[in-house]
């Protein structure tokens, strides 16, 4: 029993998280999770910004919001699911 | 020897002379040899009165789901609608006030013409098994036409108590079916069969929830599987009082004992020669006791009918196997009360399966597996419990239901079957769902009482049936069924069924209780739907405490008009419902009481006794959520009123003024000179007196509430006051002033108690020490708390203290040489501070000479004195020296008693640890076997206590030794001593370093024994977990070890294996050992499919240990390959891990994903990670 509710606790952490995933995940929806962790790592990450936007020639807040504005629809329309 | 015995081997058994069964059975023959000596497991044995008053509740027939779709509507003609139970219930409180008013008429001068039957609790009635005296030998069977009555021929008369059932005496009438009363709904199949004429008459008088018949339907208790579903004529079972039942089991395992000897058995014993066995005489007759003989096989009552069950008669000739029978389908159970076959018979009476419909399948299904459950072995319940939650829905509820409450109502269950039966309705209240609906009133009248159990547990699990049931069955259903028992006549029913509501207001919420609640408690209709709707807000402020705060105001504004309520009930108990809600909201929420405060005010001037209890317990809990400047204000008002009360002779108005007075007395507000002067006079002239001390609460609350006060006025105020006390002629007194100077000081510290004071303090102490007869812990807390607080000041007084302790260590009593030596380990630190070192080592001598005391308690204490003693004069200075103490010690290592093992592995793990040296080694080692003894024992801190001794003495004497003994222990069989064993090794090897144990421990794993191995892997763990960064040393040398155990094919190596894993790469994080790790991660990656929880659960955490010491990345390149693959399970276990990374190393995986090229569709390509410039 005590295994039991272990397990249901290590799952129930697991689901407060969005970006995890399981078995019926497809390609698409973790990629998108990888785009929106990608774009908010890049904006807490300064110093990547800050290359980004030298190499685009934007300022660093436009890229800020940009890359958030992203995190919408990062991959474009969701795939219908089958199911 | 009994020759006549011999032919028969039926039972026969020597019995004791015909007076003495006579007596025995006029007595009554339940008489329990052990009764009062064995505490009964019963639950219907320790109830009290009113808790027995769940018995008389009747488990009502199936309500109409008005919620169900007209294709799952059950049969129409057994169920009932809201307005029909409304009806009834209306009836019922009629009848009852008829009842009322009748009874009263009697008392006013009808003298009874039957007084014996209508005795409150009537004489005891002889019973049907037992007989008078003039009853002659011959009457081997029970004659039913007898003369001699019996007590369920009895004809009940009528009297006024047990109003509803009497009133009903036609209820088996067939005339009476059209007018739907309860009774008549139940079908009565006994009509024919009955042998007594008089049984239509019978109601609740005979008490005796018996099968009686059919007509044991209509019985409130309602016993056996008479479930209203499939009435069939089999369950005319037998029918036996519980008292008989008892009465026979008792009797069974007597004749168990003293059965008479076998042929066989008897051959055995005797020579083959010299003996011969006789013919019995032609005329010879055996004797048997009648009544033995009834007892022996319970013969139905209801007249001979056919198919009725019979006790198996083997079942008293096997003797041994009394326990754990064997029941056809279900296999060899636990074991199986005669009760039980009351209930289960059906299983017994061998019918073909094939005979039987579908509905009877499978009513056999669902008792065969409550039995596995109620009786079985544990795994057997395991299984049957999880095939019963299983099937539940294709059982359906009806089914279900009709078996498992009439169980639960058994006069004779005990705890454990209550907690199975009640484990079964939690596990298919889930799977049944809405299905339950229609049971839901049933379910409650069983589960009710269980919340006024009082058994902690018990009420535990009572509120989560009703909290998942109303889950189950949703808010319209639970207040559908429970409106009619919230004024029902029954205080009881009320009372439970308030604190069942408010159990379902804490499942689904206040709010949606809230408008519910708004009518009840303004219900016009009768004073006792207010009553109860009051006391469910008081029930759930108390169950859910805090929680109310967002609802407080609708609350508050739900009750208050009650206060003023024309019912003095209904007044008192808004005033408990708002003290309860302002107790539960503490120290927010004053501004929803604003509406209660002008009531509760005028209140306290209008009402007297009981209500003004409650009122002022109500505004003493409001005070406290007050600012200070209303507090004070109110605190000044109310304090009249109080102070007035003070003499009030009403225990409970005590108890409440005291709690009040302290609650005004925390808050803020209230200046300690209004306290000094307005209400300690009054307070210590009404409640410090002897009284007061007797009872136990009261003793209590004044304690708590005095130290309170002392926080306002400060500690030498209240001390003057009582020490001239401690030297009182009451000792119950002289503790409780103890008790209270004891918290104060504790509390407060003694900076402002003069030395004028302090001298009387100290003498009174010591004269109360000293005078106690009852010894008890308060005196002794007290003295050392005291003296502790004085601290130097006490050194005048140490030669008297010491000589007093001296002196007391010799008494004869045991308690006070005990008390004596709690006493120096208290106050060591003080003598030491107080610089009195030539009068503790005087204390160590005197205590060393004591260590041949002969009573465990008092060994324990003298050993706790003398560690007390060298913790603070150390090793050099402790006399008698160390090296003298401590050979002593090692005999009484081996004393089995838990307090004395603790206290001496304490002292000597504290010789080891600070004093080795003046111990010779051969000493330390015969320590060390007796250690290891100390491993199996059954408390912990002496377990570690002995596992840390481990290491101080490998230290002092080095690890070989001790080791080769802790090794050596890991072939033993007990697990937690090997256990122990592993957790000592890894000490041993923290102190000592591990390469000096390493080895040796490598070694060992080279013995090919599976507790051997697995202990070593272990103590690596525990090692590694232990010594942290310092692991990277030796990851390298265990390296292969581990590939070899993690390759093994037993599972425990390699959850062992992957544990020690999981704590090295912790260990290493950083420091270089990435190969060696990602090398295992190589072993251990296969085991991910583990399924046993154990295992697996180790294999993920390795996984996750080595997630931090190798980075993220390199567990996602392995995650990679099966997070799409075509296998399910395979795709389960991926993402679960992936998930784990995920949590942990969200942001680092960033740079890890890997690249997925866009399709026609979606762009999936993180470009900004290409960008070089």
């Amino acid at each position: 029993m005590a295994t039991g509710t272990t397990n249901s606790q290590l799952e129930h952490l697991q689901s407060k998280y969005i970006g995890t995933g399981h078995a019926d995940t497809n390609k698409f929806e973790w990629v998108v999770n990888q785009h929106r962790d990608s774009y908010a790592s890049y904006v807490g990450h300064h110093n990547l910004v800050s290359y980004f936007a030298v190499a685009e020639n934007e300022s660093v807040a436009r890229m800020k919001f940009n890359f958030v504005e992203k995190m919408i629809q990062p991959c474009g329309l969701p795939i219908v699911r089958d199911d | 020897m009994d020759i006549d015995a011999l032919p028969n081997p039926q039972r026969r058994s020597i019995t004791a002379p015909k007076e003495l069964l006579r007596e025995l059975e006029e007595g009554g023959a339940d008489i329990n040899p052990l009764d009062g000596l064995v505490p009964s497991k019963r639950i219907a044995d320790r109830e009290d009165d009113y808790h027995k008053r769940r018995m008389n509740r009747a488990l009502s027939p199936e309500r109409k789901d008005a919620f169900a779709t007209a294709s799952t509507v059950n049969d129409e003609n057994n169920v009932r609608s809201y307005a029909e139970v409304m009806r009834e219930n209306e009836l019922d409180k009629t009848r009852a006030d008829l009842v009322r008013k009748l009874k009263e008429q009697q008392k006013e001068g009808v003298t009874t013409s039957n007084a014996e039957s209508s005795d409150g609790p009537p004489a005891k009635k002889r019973r049907w098994d037992a007989k008078g005296p003039d009853d002659s030998d011959q009457h081997t069977v029970p004659n039913l036409s007898s003369s001699t009555k019996s007590e369920w021929e009895e004809e009940p008369a009528p009297t006024a108590k047990r109003s509803r059932w009497d009133q009903t005496p036609v209820a088996a009438d067939g005339a009476a079916e059209k007018k739907r009363s309860r009774w008549d709904e139940t079908p009565v199949a006994s009509q024919g069969i009955d042998a007594t004429p008089n049984t239509k008459k019978r109601s609740r008088w005979d008490e005796t929830p018996v099968n009686l018949g059919a007509g044991g339907l209509t019985a409130a208790t309602p016993v056996g599987n008479l479930g209203l579903m499939t009435p069939t004529p089999s369950q005319l079972q037998v029918p036996m009082t519980p008292e008989a039942l008892t009465a026979m089991r008792w009797e069974r395992e007597l004749d168990a004992r003293n059965k008479p000897l076998t042929d066989e058995e008897l051959d055995a014993m005797f020579p083959q020669e010299g003996y011969k066995i006789l013919e019995p005489p032609p005329s010879y007759q055996p004797i048997r006791t009648p009544a033995r003989k009834l007892m022996a096989t319970p013969t139905p009552m209801a007249g001979q009918l056919g198919g009725v069950y019979m006790m198996p008669e083997e079942q008293a000739q096997q003797g041994v196997e009394l326990q754990g029978p064997e029941i056809p389908g279900v296999g060899s159970l636990a074991f199986m009360k005669p009760e039980d076959y009351q209930h289960f018979g059906k299983l017994m009476d061998e019918k073909d399966d094939a005979d039987l419909s579908v509905e009877e399948l499978k009513e056999r299904k669902i008792m065969r597996l409550l039995l596995k459950i109620k009786n079985g072995t544990p795994p057997m319940r395991k299984v049957a419990l999880r095939q019963i939650t299983d099937k539940a829905r294709e059982f359906g509820a009806g089914a279900l239901f009709n078996q498992i409450l009439p169980l639960l109502m058994s006069p004779t269950l005990e705890d454990q079957e209550r907690h199975l039966l009640v484990k079964v309705i939690d596990r298919i209240l889930y799977k049944l769902d809405d299905l339950v609906r229609p049971y839901v009133h049933k379910i409650l009248v069983v589960i009710e009482p269980l919340l006024i159990d009082e058994d902690y547990y018990a009420r535990v699990e009572g509120r989560e049936i009703i909290s998942n049931l109303a889950k189950a069955a949703g808010l319209a259903t639970m207040i559908a069924t429970m409106r009619p028992d919230i004024d029902h006549v029954d205080e009881y029913v009320r009372n439970t069924t308030a604190r069942a509501f408010s159990v379902v207001a804490s499942a689904l919420g206040i709010p949606a209780l809230l408008p519910f609640l708004k009518a009840v408690c303004r219900s016009k209709k009768s004073w006792q739907a207010r009553h109860t709707g009051i006391k469910i807000v008081q029930q759930i402020s108390i169950l859910m405490g805090c929680a109310i705060l967002p609802h407080l105001r609708q609350l508050v504004e739900c009750i208050g008009h009650g206060l003023e309520d024309e019912q003095q009930k209904v007044r008192t108990i808004t005033a408990l419902a708002v003290a309860a809600l302002a107790e539960a909201a503490a120290p927010y929420g004053i501004e929803s009481f604003d509406s209660v405060l002008k009531p509760l005010w005028t209140g306290i001037k209008k009402h007297r006794g009981k209500g003004l209890a409650a009122f002022l317990k109500a505004i003493g809990y409001i005070i406290p959520l007050m600012d200070a400047e209303y507090a004070n204000e109110y605190t000044k008002e109310v304090m009249i009123v109080l102070i007035r009360e003070f003499q009030s002779p009403d225990e409970e108005m005590k108890k409440i003024v005291l709690k009040v007075v302290k609650q005004c007395a925390a808050t803020e507000g209230v200046p300690p000179q209004y306290i000094k002067t307005e209400i300690l006079p009054e307070f210590f002239k009404h409640f410090w007196i002897r009284r007061m001390a007797l009872d136990r609460r009261n003793y209590k609350q004044l304690v708590e509430t005095t130290v309170e006060l002392a926080q306002k006025v400060g500690a030498s105020e209240i001390v003057m006051r009582v020490v001239e006390d401690l030297k009182d002629e009451s000792e119950q007194y002289r503790k409780m002033v103890m008790e209270t100077i004891e918290k104060i000081i504790a509390t407060l510290g003694s900076s402002d108690i003069d030395d004028r004071l302090e001298e009387v303090l100290i003498d009174g102490i010591l004269y109360a020490f000293q005078e106690q007869t009852v010894e008890d812990v308060v005196m002794l807390n007290g003295f050392g708390t005291v003296v502790n607080a004085l601290g130097l000041r006490v050194k005048a007084y140490l030669p008297q203290i010491t000589s007093t302790i001296l002196w007391r260590l010799n008494n004869k009593s045991a308690k006070v040489r005990q008390q004596a030596a709690d006493l120096v380990s208290r106050i060591a630190v003080v003598m030491k501070t107080c610089g009195e070192d030539k009068l503790m080592a005087h204390l160590g001598v005197v205590l060393y000479e004591y260590l041949g005391e002969e009573y465990p308690e008092v060994l324990g204490s003298i050993l706790g004195a003398l560690k007390g003693i060298v913790n603070v004069i150390g090793m050099q200075n402790m006399t008698p020296p160390i090296k003298d103490l401590l050979p002593r010690l090692t005999p009484i290592l081996k004393n089995r008693h838990e307090k004395v093992q603790e206290n001496c592995i304490d002292l000597v793990g504290r010789i080891a640890d600070r004093g080795a040296e003046f111990v010779s080694p051969r000493e330390w080692m015969r320590i060390c076997f007796e250690l290891l003894d100390m491993l199996k024992a059954h408390k912990k801190a002496i377990r570690r206590a002995a596992v840390n001794t481990f290491g101080y003495i490998a230290k002092a004497i080095g690890p070989q030794d001790v080791l080769a003994t802790l090794l050596n222990n890991l072939k033993v069989q007990e697990r937690q001593n090997r256990v122990c064993t592993t957790v000592a090794i890894a000490i041993v090897a923290e102190t000592c370093s591990p390469f000096t144990v390493l080895p040796a421990l490598m070694n060992e794993y080279r013995v090919p024994e599976l507790n051997v191995q697995n202990g070593v892997l272990k103590s690596l763990s525990f090692l590694f977990e232990y010594i942290g960064e310092m692991g990277k040393d030796y990851i390298y040398a265990v390296t292969p070890l581990l590939e070899d155990a993690l390759m093994d094919r037993d599972l425990v190596h390699r959850q062992t294996a992957c544990t020690t894993v999981k704590h090295m790469s912790l260990g290493v994080v950083g420091l270089g050992c990435e190969d060696a790790l990602q090398h295992l991660l190589n072993y251990i990656w296969p085991n991910i499919f583990e399924v046993s929880p154990h295992v697996i659960n180790a294999v993920l955490d390795a996984v996750d240990g080595l997630r931090v010491a190798i980075g993220p990345n390199v567990v996602l390149q392995y995650l990679l390959a099966g997070l799409f693959h075509p296998a399910r399970r395979v795709r389960e276990v991926y993402w679960k891990i992936y998930n784990n990374v995920y949590i942990g190393a969200q942001d680092s995986l960033v740079a890890f994903y890997p690249r997925i090229e866009d399709d026609e569709r979606n762009h999936y390509i993180r470009y900004e990670l290409d960008y070089v410039i």
